[in-house]
Order: structure tokens, then sequence, then C-alpha cells
């Protein structure tokens, strides 16, 4: 199965990599959303094996996993990563909303000001 | 060490104080000035036995950093200077700068720079002293960039930031290494392992790190330019920290580790020669000086330089010369100082030439300039003479050193009749504002610090007791000094009376001679201050050359090199470390998991490679919640909830700002967007080898044991995931909120702007 995740993150990897070189802004911001969800994916797929059907919860009556249980750190940090991932899309998206708005331009090559 | 905390906590109000009642603030701040000074005093009687008084408080135990008071007679000589001279200098102050509105300002920071330096010439803790010691760094910045909107004042407060605390920085380093080959950051144990430390293979290099800081900090050659140009500051803060602190700060580091440190050949030279340059150029450049506070700048760097050379130096004579000379120097030239700003402020100019006759109309300063400016040209009976003769005799060690010392003489000599003289008689010339006598504020400290220089003089016998307490400080020995205007005819006396003479004539065809003086005195601005100049002009470009490179404001081109920077760094270190192909086993699937990985895949392509707008954005959402599923699959359902969630906003916030955007369009060629695909796969094999490398290889135990068996038993959580965020790591998550609170500000701030404003 890692090598089926490996692939699908690598080719996301790709693909945010690919869209955060296009001139237009909105295909960056994409590029961005996928490149956090890459990145999510890789820290989850790296950090400990993956395993089905074992959630790091407790059974009620119990004060430990009856089980072997998932990796949970890896799993806060990526649930903190996917919060502020949005926090900074949502500015991004906003800012170039302005951005588009004030200048007039999606096109990132022509963002800069002719007279620098 | 209350007393001077104090004087930061003052500092604190002053600014506010200082607009609602100016004279109750000065009043306050000399009124304190005064205790720090008498508090210190009342140790004189311990001090003058060869006794100390020491306080320590802890600050970082576990590395041996204390702030510890330490009082010898050699601090407590300078703890005088600093308060006593700090005293007249407010009382000065609050007259020369009256009704400017940054005064409380200026005030404040002149407090927090007398706090850190009482704190400097106190500390027993070598980091306490270095933390004291950069504190007067960036004081004096401040202090000298007060007129900052003065392009001249702001470049010449830069200057001397930069080069004190470059030299801070080689100064903490040794000290650290002192530390470490010393076995303690405690000064007073360290001055009784000389041994150990001379002997250690790092000793020059600890020397040298620490000669580097304390002569920067002091001014000695070759990084003393910034001190003249360091006379940009209001003439107060130049009076201050040119007779008895900041510039002496570095002498007193030398002189209070010279029994840990001196000695030694290596010491012996540089200090020689460095000092001895200095002291022959600052003599030589004050004398061919125009402007009244250049000639005592420069002459300042002649005493900073004597004082280098007499601890290079080393003898006996050395050391008694060192006590009494800094003493008499830090007297004198903060009256002439003073002096010199009151003539500034009277008649509106400072070059000594486009002066005369003042002496009529300004009869008190011409007196007492003149008191200090003998006391300057070493004329008996004041301080300055008794300073000289000790000077002169420590310099018979040979003759070169004595004809050094004799010309430099010679050039003090003619400066000091140039400061007190030539402005103040012959006939009356015109400048830009009508000389009348000064108000007590300009006048009190160069009365009172010139009468010193003349009492202390004639009733030089007082001071014995605590300057040969301090020479044996210096010294780390016993010594005893006495002092007396009269040692018989003798060589120091001769050679001083020749100089006296000499310096008279030097002054006499001076005197006529201000096209000559000119010329000379540009000649200063060539030399090391040019080299330094260069070499920051030259850092600059260089900087701005390899951001242009690395941040071109082409986000294309910044990608290409981050991706190759990350494609080099990661592949070197997997060729590196390469543990051999992975084994390329599909290992146990299930064909759910196979078909949202590949829906996934299908996504991102599409949204790569689509020209729709909503289209690339559902196919985004597609993607997000493939993500979501593979998170459900594998365990994960707190993430897979948040996915879901934060993926159903995206799509929703990209649906409403997209209708307001254009099209997508083809902005690039075709080869271009074959070239950004090439390195994009590239990145993407990369990142698919470095995951088979490295899954399945932990090289350290997770902790996450511990906080699944801790969860319900010490933190009452049964979902380990939350219990996690809330609990163990609670504080990344309130991180987190402010993170996202401010993103919600700035989101909210630009789309409140109207389009107007922007």
């Amino acid at each position: 199965m890692i090598l089926i995740m490996a692939f699908l993150i690598g080719s996301m990897y790709a693909g945010a990599i690919y869209m955060m070189m296009r001139r237009s802004i909105i295909k960056l911001v994409m590029g961005l959303i996928i490149l956090a969800n890459a990145t999510n994916l890789l820290i989850f797929t790296v950090a400990g094996p993956l395993r089905r059907g074992a959630p790091p919860l407790i059974a009620e009556g119990s004060i430990v996993p009856d089980q072997l249980v998932a990796d949970p750190l890896p799993q806060a940090l990526i649930l903190t990563a996917i919060v502020i991932s949005f926090g900074v899309l949502a500015f991004a998206v906003v800012l170039i909303h302005r951005v588009y708005e004030v200048i007039g331009v999606d096109d990132m090559n022509n963002l800069k000001d002719d007279s620098e | 060490m209350a007393v001077i905390f104090v004087c930061f906590l003052l500092a604190m109000v002053t600014p506010w104080l200082y607009r609602i009642r100016p004279e109750l603030s000065v009043g306050l701040l000399m009124a304190w000035v005064a205790v720090v000074f008498l508090w210190f005093s009342q140790f004189y009687t311990d001090v003058h036995q060869g006794q100390f008084y020491q306080e320590y408080w802890q600050w970082v135990p576990s590395l041996g950093i204390q702030l510890s008071l330490h009082l010898d007679a050699l601090a407590l000589i300078f703890v005088w200077l600093i308060s006593g001279i700090g005293f007249f200098i407010l009382f000065y102050a609050s007259g020369y700068l009256k009704g400017e509105k940054n005064l409380g300002r200026l005030l404040a920071i002149l407090m927090i720079f007398m706090g850190a330096m009482l704190g400097l010439v106190t500390s027993n803790n070598l980091i306490s002293l270095f933390v004291f010691w950069e504190l007067t760094s960036v004081t004096s910045y401040l202090l000298i960039g007060y007129h900052f909107e003065q392009e001249k004042s702001k470049k010449s407060a830069l200057q001397g930031l930069l080069v004190t605390v470059a030299g801070g920085l080689a100064l903490m380093s040794g000290m650290i290494l002192l530390a470490q080959v010393g076995g303690s950051y405690d000064i007073q144990y360290l001055l009784s392992q000389a041994d150990r430390i001379q002997e250690s293979p790092y000793y020059s290099l600890i020397l040298v790190l620490i000669l580097i800081g304390a002569l920067s900090k002091s001014a000695q050659f070759p990084l003393h330019f910034w001190l003249p140009n360091a006379m940009a500051a209001p003439t107060p803060i130049s009076a201050y920290l040119h007779s008895a602190t900041m510039v002496k700060a570095g002498i007193y580091l030398l002189a209070r580790l010279n029994p840990a440190l001196g000695g030694t050949e290596l010491w012996f030279w540089s200090l020689l020669l460095l000092g001895g340059t200095t002291m022959f150029m600052g003599a030589a450049f004050s004398a061919f000086s125009a402007d009244l506070k250049r000639i005592l700048a420069y002459s300042t760097l002649m005493a900073l330089g004597t004082l280098t050379m007499l601890l290079g130096i080393g003898s006996d004579y050395a050391m008694r010369a060192f006590v009494v000379f800094l003493f008499a120097h830090a007297l004198y030239k903060g009256a002439l100082f003073m002096a010199a700003g009151t003539i500034d402020h009277e008649t509106g100019t400072r070059n000594v030439f486009a002066m005369g006759g003042l002496g009529k109309k300004m009869p008190l300063t011409f007196a007492f300039t003149l008191i200090a400016a003998l006391s300057f040209a070493g004329v008996p009976p004041l301080l300055g003479f008794i300073g000289k003769e000790f000077l002169l005799e420590a310099a018979l060690l040979s003759w070169l050193v004595l004809l050094l010392v004799a010309i430099s003489s010679i050039f003090i000599v003619a400066a000091a009749l140039k400061v007190a003289w030539l402005p103040f008689t012959g006939e009356f010339k015109d400048t830009p504002h009508a000389p009348h006598e000064a108000p007590l504020s300009l006048r009190l400290g160069t009365m009172v610090l010139a009468s010193l220089s003349l009492g202390l003089g004639l009733l030089a016998w007082l001071l014995n007791p605590i300057f040969s307490q301090a020479a044996s400080n210096v010294m780390g020995a016993e010594l005893s000094v006495k002092l007396s205007l009269w040692h018989g005819i003798n060589i120091p006396l001769l050679v001083s009376l020749a100089a006296l003479g000499l310096g008279c004539l030097c002054y006499l065809w001076l005197r006529t001679r201000s096209q000559t003086v000119d010329w000379i005195e540009k000649l200063g601005q060539y030399g090391p201050e040019m080299m330094w100049e260069t070499f920051w002009q030259k850092l600059l470009a260089f900087a701005k050359w390899q951001s242009d490179i690395m941040q071109s404001g082409n986000l294309r081109r910044d990608i290409w090199v981050m991706a190759l920077v990350t494609l080099g760094l990661v592949g070197w270190a997997a060729m590196r470390h390469w543990p051999g192909l992975p084994e390329l086993e599909l290992g146990e699937w299930k064909i759910h998991e196979l078909a949202v990985v590949s829906v996934a895949f299908l996504a991102g392509l599409y949204t790569c490679l689509t020209r729709q707008r909503l289209g690339a954005v559902a196919a985004l959402g597609a993607l997000g919640f493939s993500v979501a599923l593979l998170f459900v699959f594998f365990s994960a359902p707190d993430l897979a909830i948040t996915q879901v969630l934060i993926e159903t906003l995206t799509v929703i916030l990209l649906v409403l700002v997209l209708f307001r955007l254009p099209r997508f369009q083809l902005y690039s060629s075709i080869k271009e967007r074959w070239f950004d695909a090439g390195i994009s796969i590239i990145i993407g094999f990369m990142m698919l080898m470095f995951i088979l490398l490295v899954s399945g290889n932990h090289y350290y135990e997770s902790i996450s044991g511990y906080m699944i068996e801790n969860s319900y038993v010490i933190a009452k959580g049964r979902n380990v995931v939350n219990v996690i965020l809330v609990d163990y790591r609670a504080l990344d998550t309130l991180g987190e909120l402010f993170v996202l609170a401010i993103a919600a500000t700035g989101i909210y701030a630009m789309i409140r702007q109207p389009r107007e404003l922007s």
C-alpha cells in the first residue's frame, strides 16, 4: 500500500509545483491547496505504519486501548496543519481577489510595478 | 545593585514625567544620581583599605551566570566618575537642550546609559558585564543619533554602533572561551587563574578576541574613526560619552582583566603599538583641527591611546600613571567638553578660528575653561600635571616611547591653547549669535570639574589611598601611589617643561594658519574609515546582488530555485546514506483503497490540465474528499472529519471568489509548460523515492506510547488525538488559534477596505 500512497503523494507534489509555476494567480492558489494536502498525506504515510480500523480511541470502561492503535501524534500534528493551511488559504484567496480588484490583472508576471 | 536598577526604572517614567513637569523630572534624576554617588561612597572606608564590597543575585544559576556586584577601588573610581560627571551632565543637558521636544527621551536614555555603565564597572560576572556592555552600545547609538532627522547624525550613530557591536561579538566569544579555560564566569576567580589561562593553547585567541572588543569600544587605531564622527551628538552627550564613560569601558575591561591576561609578550606589544599609534595620531589630529569638538574628540583618542599603552607597558610606574591619568583626564575632558558646548551654544559656531575676544563677554566661562585646559596641557599645579609626570616616568622604558609621548604632549599643549585661549582672546570677532555669559546650568559642570582639577592637584595626597588600591587592583599586586606636585628635578620634569614650551611655539605657529589646519583635517578622512565604509558598501551591494538572484520577483523562477535546491539537498543526503533500492512490493491493498487513490490521482491531474474554472474547483474538491476518505481507511477519524469540513469551506470560498476573477488564460508558451512539467515530475519522483526510503525507518522511539497510556489515566480523555491537541500540546493549539485570528483580522481588513483607498 505504501507504494501506492507514495505514487499518489509524488503525483500530488508534481501537480502542486506545476500549478504554482503558472502565471495565473488562481492557479497558484490551487497549487497551494494541493501542496497542503500532499504534505499532510506525506506526514501521515511516513510517520508510521498505516493501520486499518484501529483509531486511537479508548473504549468505554478501559483505561488504555484494547488493541494496537494508529499513532495519534502525527494525526494531531496534521489536524493542526489542516486548519492552519485553511487559514493561509482563506487569506491568500481574499488577497488575490483584492489584488485583482485593484490592479485588474491576474498574471503574476505583470504584477510588478513597471516604474521599479 | 538595587540602586543601579532604580536608574532603569526612573528612565522608564521620565519621558512621561518630563512632559508634565520638566523641572521636577530633571531634579528627580539628578537627586537619584546623587544618591547613587553617595551610596557607593559609603564603601570608601572599606575600599581604600583594600577591601571590597560584594553582592550576589542569582540569574541563570545553571550556567553560572549571576548578577553580582564587586566594588573595589578601581570600580569605585569609575563609579565616582560616572555618577559624578553624570550628575552635572544631566543638569547641563537640561539647560543646553532646553525647549527641545525630545529632551525627555534623551534624559531617559542618558539615565539607562548611566545605569548600564555603573553595572558594567561593578559587575563581577563576565556575562552580566557583557550584557551591560552591549546596553551601553545600544544606548549610545540612540544618544549619538539624537538628531535623527539629520542624515549625518544617523550615519555617525550607525557607524559607532556597527563598530562597537562587531567588537562586542568578538568580545563575547573571547569571554566565553576565557570562562571555559578559566573554569568560571566569576571575574575575581578568573583573576586568580592567570597561570592556567596564560598557559592554555587558547590564550592568544582569547586575548585577540577580547582586545578586538575592548579596543573597538575604546576607539583604538584602526577602529578609532567612529569616535570623532560621534561628535554629531549633542554636546552634553559627547561630554559624557567621551570623558568618563562609554569609551573608557574598553579601557576598564582591559584594566580589570590585566591580572589574568596581562604581562605576556602578545599583550605588551599589541597594546603598546596600538595604544602608541592611537596616542600619537590623536594628538596630531587634535592639534590640527579647527572644530572645537573635534579637537577634543581627537585628544580623547590620544588619552585612550595613552591609557592602552600604559596597560601594555604594565610596569609599576605605568599602573600608577594609568590610574592618575584616567582620573585627571575624565575631570578636565568633561569640563572642556561642556565648555565647548557652552561656547557653541552662545556663539553658534565651533570653529576656533572664527572666534575671538570672547573672554570679555564670558569671563567666568573663560576662567574655568582655562583652568581645565591647563590641566589638559599638564601645567602645574593641576591634576593633569601630576598625571603627565607619572606618564613620562612610565615612558622612560625606552627613548622611543618617551619621544612619542613627548611629541604628543607638545601637540596637546597646542590643542589646549587653541581651545581655551584662541576663542577668548584677541580682537572680538562676529559670530552667528551675539555671545553673553551662559546660564548657570551651562556653567556649573565646567566650574565644578575644573575646580576639582585644580583642588585635587593641590591636595593630591588626598587621593593616595584610593589610587594605591586602584593601581593594585589593576596590577593584581600591592602597589602604592604617592601623588605630589614636586618630584625634584628629573627627566620627566624637564621633558614636561620642554613640551610646554614647544607646545606654546607650536600654538603660535598654528594660530594664524587655518588653511593648513583645514588641509590636514581632511587627511583624517582617509585611511581605515574609508576601508570600513567601502567594506559596508560592498557588503550591501553583495546582499542586493544575491537577493536579486534568489528573490527575483518572478515567482516561477523562485520556485525553480527552491525546487532545485530541495532536490539537490535531498538527493545529496539520499546519495550519502543510500540504503539500496527499496523493495517494490505492493504489499497488502484493498480494492476500495485503490479506487479512492485513483480518483484522487485523476482529480489532481484534471485540476492541473483543465481550462475550466469550475471544473478545476470541483476536481480539487474531489481530491480533498479522497484524502479525507484515505484518513478514514487508515484509522484517523478526527482528520477525516476536519478534512471534510475544511474541504467544504475551501470549495465554497473558491467558488465565491472565482467568479469575480477572469477565466483561465494561457499565459505560458507550450515550451515553458513542458519545461515546468518536467521539473515538477522530477520533484514528484523525488518525493516518491523519499517516501519509499524513509517510511519504516524509525530512528527514535516515538513518544506516542506515553501519550496513549496516559491519555485516560492522567488527562481523562478517551480520544487520544484530542487529548494531545488540548492537553499535551495545548500551547500549540493556542498558537494556532492566534494564527487563525490574525488571518481572520487580515481578511476582514481587506474586505472592508474600500476600493478607492488602495
